[in-house]
């Protein structure tokens, strides 16, 4: 199981409206090398890994991903926090807003909901491997 | 929060970070004895601080992990607010 702390992994304290950012900030929180898609990656892999040292990497790591995604999630909180509708206009996030108000919802910065279509999951511990690297490689 | 509880927290929030990268660097390098060493000197003072934390200013975590007779897990602040 998971447990929960209240604390996020490192401190996120943005005080001005930034829609502009919040429209990149998108790609990794929703996007196709987002940090949900890796700890998704990671987490499912897991199972069928074989080697224990492995195993253990892809739980940890698939686990701070999650943390990270609850980064992500802050900072675009808190770049739309407060932003006018003429703001996120500007920014390009009129269609957006439309359809999600000021919520974080997990789409890429050109409105494209997630999906688990963007990972792999094969059973074959280096097809795996070798697709986390194509992915968290692209976005470091 | 204070600035004293602030301090605090982000006391916390450095020596976990520290934790996290260490456990991960460990789980490839479980002969590492330096690593190791260095983990389990950052976690005792992770854990010292976070029972500080908790007996001052309330639960840092939920499911029966921070046992503390202080504050209220549901009212304390968020990680984004």
């Amino acid at each position: 199981m998971w447990i929960y702390t209240k604390q996020l992994e490192y401190p996120v304290n943005i005080v001005n409206p930034n829609p502009r950012m919040a429209k990149m900030l998108l790609a990794q929180y929703g996007g196709p090398d987002s940090e949900l898609a890796a700890g998704l990656r990671y987490l499912t892999q897991r199972f069928t890994m074989p080697d224990d040292r492995c195993r253990a990497t892809l739980n940890d790591i698939g686990t701070e991903e999650l943390a990270h995604w609850e980064m992500l999630g802050t900072m675009i909180y808190q770049c739309l926090r407060g932003a006018s509708y003429a703001e996120l206009d500007e920014a390009g996030m009129a269609g957006y807003y439309t359809m999600h108000d000021h919520g974080v919802f997990p789409a890429d910065p050109n409105g494209v909901p997630f999906t688990t279509a963007y990972i792999a999951c094969t059973g074959d511990p280096i097809a795996d491997l070798v697709e986390d690297l194509a992915a968290d490689g692209t976005t470091a | 929060m204070d600035t004293a509880q602030t301090a605090l927290f982000y006391r916390i929030s450095q020596y976990r970070f520290m934790c996290v990268e260490l456990n991960i660097y460990l789980d490839t390098h479980p002969d590492d004895a330096n690593a190791r060493a260095d983990y389990l000197c950052y976690a005792r003072r992770l854990n010292q601080l976070i029972d500080q934390y908790e007996a001052e200013y309330g639960p840092l975590l939920n499911f029966g992990q921070s046992p503390t007779e202080t504050g209220c897990y549901v009212m304390s602040q968020w990680p984004w607010e």
